[in-house]
């Protein structure tokens, strides 16, 4: 309660018996004493929190492009090349393969789609279910994909994508990103 | 001496009626498969929690040998399982009765639908035990991907891309479980905080709260 209002309430005793509205002592004791437990609860769990979440949190590293076949060797049927990449995962550096199946669209352009699956994230094949030619399956739950990655059944999105550099006549293969050709 | 050593301490404490209020109950008739056998529908909570301190109990003999690393997770289980004295029973306590306390449960709660036990007054204790329920399977799924094998990684992948589905924080909730942008080293050290601190402490509360009730609301009448 401000100082004013204080006053205020100050005068108005003169004139007529009002009520006056003010905290008792028990009340500011335990709004001071709640507070201040408050205050350090927060000061122990503030912390952890943000300790468990920090993940979340992170800048997104910059992908880096790896050098993968010779631009003249792409053909119009994917094939799958198999590449490492520097990875960093918390305290843990590796360079694990990782797999693109790299083919020349109809119209002409190179790309590279991921082999993990958009259902649940299997891993796809080329051609191999004879019931599906020419289709990406996968084993898991029977995804099957045409050959830009468009879904056919089971999965609700298209395959994704490497983006792709072209430099030199060499293919370059980046982050993954969403099917930008279906 | 055991008597003496329990009245030394009574004489101090008094700790008789805590014991009674505790454990010295009466069974009701209609409960008590001693006098009608088919009452044994009535057991499946009381399993559902033995199976659960065999649970904990093999679970923190496991975390002897086990250690939650990519590099070593998998040998250690290999090492606990194979060169350890019993390692196969005391592993194979852990793994079956994960499945077991699943089984359990769900006929428990069959029971509790079909005896009706579930309506007023003990809407409450319902609720509490779907939370354990769902408490649970968040064990089974944490504790899944511990061994590191094959089968746990793209069992975790599976159900993290579940949880990445949910619509607006689903991206946000992939990375809080991975610890990272993948399952990898990071993951296992979060699975294993979450399966062996985080759950279980929610799980004994819980656990804590359900008992509480029941023995507050008293077991329901006969059908």
């Amino acid at each position: 309660m401000s100082e004013q209002q204080r006053h205020e309430n100050h005068e108005s005793e003169h004139k007529e018996t009002k009520q006056r509205r003010e905290m008792s002592r028990r009340q500011f004791l335990s709004y001071t004493l709640g507070g201040a437990t408050a205050f350090m609860a927060a000061g122990v769990v503030i912390p952890m929190l943000r300790f468990a979440v920090d993940p979340v949190l992170q800048a997104k590293g910059e992908g880096t492009y790896v050098r993968v076949v010779e631009e003249s060797k792409v053909t119009e049927e994917p094939t799958e090349i198999r590449f490492q990449v520097h990875q960093v995962d918390g305290w843990y550096e590796s360079d694990p393969q990782l797999v693109a199946w790299v083919a020349r669209g109809e119209d002409g352009k190179i790309f590279a789609l991921s082999p993990v699956c958009k259902h649940l994230g299997c891993t796809v094949n080329w051609n191999t279910n004879p019931q599906y030619p020419g289709q990406y399956f996968c084993p898991c739950h029977g995804a099957h994909y045409t050959k830009d990655g468009q879904q056919l059944a089971i999965a609700t999105a298209p395959l994704d994508e490497y983006d792709v550099q072209i430099q030199e006549g060499y293919v370059y293969l980046g982050p993954i990103k969403p099917n930008e050709r279906v | 001496m055991l008597k003496a050593i329990y009245n030394w301490i009574d004489e101090r404490l008094d700790i008789t009626p805590i014991w009674r209020d505790v454990a010295d109950h009466e069974v009701p008739e209609h409960v008590n498969p001693a006098h009608h056998f088919s009452a044994f529908v009535y057991c499946f909570g009381g399993l559902t929690f033995f199976i659960t301190v065999i649970q904990i109990l093999s679970g923190m003999f496991l975390t002897m040998y086990y250690v939650p690393d990519i590099v070593n997770a998998y040998a250690s289980v290999d090492y606990l399982q194979h060169k350890v004295a019993f390692g196969v029973i005391v592993r194979g306590m852990h793994h079956w009765g994960a499945s077991l306390v699943i089984v359990m449960m769900f006929l428990h709660t069959l029971r509790v639908f079909f005896t009706g036990s579930y309506k007023h007054p003990r809407e409450m204790n319902w609720v509490i035990g779907v939370l354990i329920f769902a408490v649970m399977l968040g064990l089974g799924f944490t504790g899944y991907l511990l061994p590191w094998d094959n089968k746990a990684y793209f069992a975790t992948q599976v159900g993290i891309k579940i949880a990445a589905s949910v619509p607006f924080i689903g991206e946000s909730l992939q990375t809080l479980l991975q610890g990272g942008d993948i399952v990898g080293a990071q993951t296992i050290a979060r699975f294993f905080a979450l399966h062996v601190f985080f759950l279980p402490a929610v799980l004994l509360a819980l656990l804590a709260v359900h008992f509480f009730l029941i023995r507050k609301q008293g077991i329901s009448g006969p059908l």
